[in-house]
């Protein structure tokens, strides 16, 4: 972070005194600096378990197939947890993102939706509860009270805030009511915690286990959904605000063209995904209802 | 349990060392089982104590930030698949909080998360009450609780100085025995293989020490009976203390041997000695009166008036008075005879006279006198030895055979005469060589036996030897006779 600084650091004290002074011009400039750098440069790619961001050999096959269609060099930014794409999407060390719907909202100041792709033809997917196959008993998360529960990040909304508003709506305060809960920091190892037996009970996204489910049927099969939650926005592409319109509608039109094409259509297999859609924040109220049940945005 | 002792060495050896071999083989094999059972308990501990400590720097972070996820995966990470099981693969890998529940486990089914250790079962109970009292324990703590099919390693966790729980790892004993058996198995080939090369060398190299042995009791078991053969000189060809207890027999056989040939020719000697006495006294005492008969028949046959018929008679009885005379005569060898030394007109006489019978039976002769001008020895009595000795050999000797004679001195006792006389007729069988110098025992239809009586006592009474043997295909009649006072130091050839 300070090397960016340094370097930017000339650029942005000859603007300033061209410019004048204030807080929002120097917003402003900092956006103009990271648009001049990007024009024609380096796009720079967010991805976060809220996929299987760990297939190393389909992100390398989408990476070239992504930087081959834009003509200009991509790069993947891998992170574990929403929260450390989260603050580089907000230190603009990146100009896209795919992050869980429940961040967008968070960061709905700094970024614009900028695709959502088509799960099963629409692009939402549910939180599902799972427990582990040999439990026969568990119906709902009322169940689960005073188990062990695994959630996947606290930046998720299928894997942390759908199951605790499930909770808050039994009337019951989700801090106190496990026995313990703790976070794996990814979907898919909320299935393989549930599946061990280390969690009696776990929260996950549907697309990943359904994704999951075809990938490593051993891991699924080892686990039970309990419960689907309603449907919400599905994990969308986001843009930093900062990001030149030319760039924005550059991979906004990429992503929707995916489908189009062999290569992408082969990609898309592979992410189990349909397609792409331009979406409307709207796809999120539900999140957003949620999350104004915590006190959050 | 006797017989066992009482078994020959040729079986008792090899059984012996065998069984010492197998012994050894066992117990050495034994101790090594053993050893490499302590062996691989110290290398699980070992292993153990490393991968605790690589575990309980890295648990701790995890630990110290509650990061549940996290420590379960670190504590996975050793946990290999049923297949790859080895004594060294850790079973299971717990963490336990400050309050002795688990914090997390590798194995979340028997052992989940937040569970108090000490319901666990009687293991983790001992292991709980163990850490629940605080001693000035080494670390790691290695705790192998009684009638427990597991071993535990405890390492506390700890940030800085703060204690944040402990690890414990579980190894199953079940894995050590099959590969504990494996080592087994690998030794007990082993011993077998060293078995199988040992025990064949063993009992060949018992059986060679022991047949000699065998060999040795069975000829020594015959010793009272007659005198056995010496042992094969390759039977043991080495010279430790066996070899020198065979040659020592050898040379007691030797020994007994010369003794009894001895002891035989006493007897022999005695024997001829009382015949000579005998024949000599009965001689004297038909002498005696024979003189008085032959001189009546003398006196007898002077008178005149004498019929023609009486005087055939009385030839008659003076024709058998002077034949009993004259056997007599034979019988009674007189030596005392005046000695003229030999000389080499003897030999040629003797050569001269044996001629005829030589020349009649076609016999090839060869004659080796090595004389000088004379020798001290009575003439006319070694003539009638060389005679008798010359003409029963030609009379032995098949027609147109071979007779030899050697005649001087040998080199190694100068102070002795020696004759040799040899022929090649029909080998003297042990039964005429026994009685062979005996009167009357003659060896040829028409002899009247007393030829070498005579001899014998002609040589017996001049301190000689005489003594007959078969050799190289041909009879052989050796005498020696001393010359001067000393006698001779070769009794016999």
């Amino acid at each position: 972070m300070s090397r960016i600084i340094e370097s930017s650091l000339p650029n942005r004290n000859r603007r300033r005194w061209l410019l004048g002074s204030g807080c929002l011009a120097a917003a402003g400039l900092i956006g103009l600096t990271r648009k001049s750098q990007a024009a024609g440069g380096k796009l720079r790619v967010g991805m976060t378990p809220a996929f299987l961001h760990d297939q190393h050999s389909m992100l390398g096959e989408w990476r070239a197939f992504m930087a081959a269609s834009l003509q200009r060099p991509v790069e993947f930014v891998q992170r574990d947890s929403y929260r450390e794409t989260m603050d580089l999407l907000r230190l603009e060390k990146l100009e896209f993102a795919w992050i869980c719907d429940y961040p967008y909202l968070h960061l709905k100041d700094a970024v614009r939706l900028l695709a959502v792709p088509l799960y099963q033809g629409r692009p939402h997917y549910r939180s599902y509860l799972i427990v582990r196959k040999g439990d026969t008993q568990t119906r709902s998360i009322a169940d689960l009270s005073d188990a062990v529960f695994a959630y996947a990040d606290p930046y998720s909304n299928t894997g942390y805030l759908a199951p605790r508003y499930e909770i808050r709506q039994l009337g019951r305060d989700p801090a106190g009511f496990f026995r313990k809960t703790f976070f794996t920091w990814s979907h898919r190892k909320v299935v393989e915690a549930v599946a061990s037996g280390l969690a009696q009970g776990g929260a996950v996204d549907s697309y990943i286990w359904d994704t999951l489910a075809h990938v490593e049927p051993t891991l699924t099969a080892r686990t039970r959904v309990v419960w689907r939650s309603p449907e919400y926005g599905f994990p969308p592409f986001v843009a930093h605000r900062s990001v030149a319109s030319a760039d924005f509608q550059l991979m906004q039109r990429h992503l929707l063209d995916t489908a189009r094409s062999e290569a992408g259509r082969r990609l898309l297999g592979l992410l189990h995904l349909d397609g792409f859609t331009i979406g409307s924040p709207a796809l999120y109220e539900g999140v957003a209802r949620m999350m104004r049940s915590f006190g959050e945005a | 349990m006797r017989w066992l002792f009482n078994l020959s060495f040729r079986h008792k050896i090899p059984l012996w060392t065998s069984f010492l071999i197998s012994v050894s083989i066992f117990v050495v094999g034994a101790a090594l089982m053993t050893r490499a059972y302590q062996d691989m308990k110290t290398a699980v501990v070992i292993s153990a104590g490393n991968l605790a400590h690589t575990l309980a720097n890295t648990l701790a972070p995890a630990l110290l930030h509650d990061n549940v996820w996290r420590a379960f995966e670190i504590a996975r990470s050793p946990i290999r698949a049923e297949s790859a099981k080895t004594p060294v693969a850790v079973d299971a890998v717990v963490v336990l909080g400050r309050d002795q529940r688990i914090f997390v486990s590798s194995d979340p089914d028997t052992l989940p998360m937040l569970a108090d250790a000490a319901t666990l079962g009687p293991d983790w109970l001992q292991l709980s009450e163990r850490l629940g009292t605080p001693s000035e324990e080494a670390w790691p703590l290695v705790l192998e609780p009684q009638d427990s099919g597991y071993l535990y390693l405890i390492l506390p966790i700890a940030d800085k100085d703060a204690q944040l729980g402990h690890l414990v790892l579980r190894y199953a004993k079940s894995v050590f025995h099959p590969w504990f058996i494996d080592t087994i198995w690998q030794g007990l080939g082993i011993g077998l293989l060293v078995l199988a090369v040992l025990i064949p060398i063993n009992w060949y190299w018992g059986s060679r020490m022991a047949t000699p042995l065998v060999d040795l009791a069975q000829r020594m078991g015959m010793m009272l009976n007659s005198v056995p053969d010496p042992l094969p000189p390759d039977l043991y060809p080495y010279h430790d203390e066996l070899g020198q207890l065979f040659q020592a027999y050898d040379r007691m056989v030797l020994a007994l041997r010369d003794k009894a040939a001895l002891e035989g020719q006493m007897v022999k000697s005695e024997r001829l000695a009382a015949i000579g006495q005998l024949t000599a006294g009965i001689a004297h005492e038909i002498n005696n009166p024979l003189a008085g008969l032959m001189t009546t028949v003398d006196t007898l046959k002077l008178q005149r008036n004498l019929d023609p018929r009486a005087l055939r008679q009385l030839e008659l009885i003076d024709r058998g008075l002077m034949q009993i005379r004259d056997t007599v005569a034979a019988l009674l060898v007189q030596t005392k005879v005046q000695a003229r030394p030999l000389s080499p007109h003897d030999l040629e006489d003797v050569h001269t006279l044996i001629q005829p019978q030589v020349s009649k039976r076609h016999i090839r002769l060869d004659w080796s006198a090595a004389m000088p001008a004379e020798l001290p020895a009575p003439a006319s009595l070694v003539r009638q030895i060389l005679i008798n000795l010359l003409l029963n050999a030609v009379q032995a000797a098949a027609e147109g055979g071979h007779v030899s004679l050697w005649l001087g001195r040998k080199a190694e006792s100068a102070s002795c005469l020696s004759i040799e006389v040899r022929n090649d007729g029909v080998l003297l069988g042990d039964e005429q060589l026994e009685h062979l110098f005996e009167p009357f025992a003659s060896t040829r239809p028409g002899g009247h036996g007393l030829g070498l009586w005579v001899t014998y006592q002609i040589v017996t009474q001049l301190d000689g030897r005489i003594a007959a043997r078969n050799v190289d295909g041909q009879v052989e009649f050796v005498v020696n006779l001393p010359l001067g006072d000393t006698p001779c130091s070769t009794a016999s050839p």
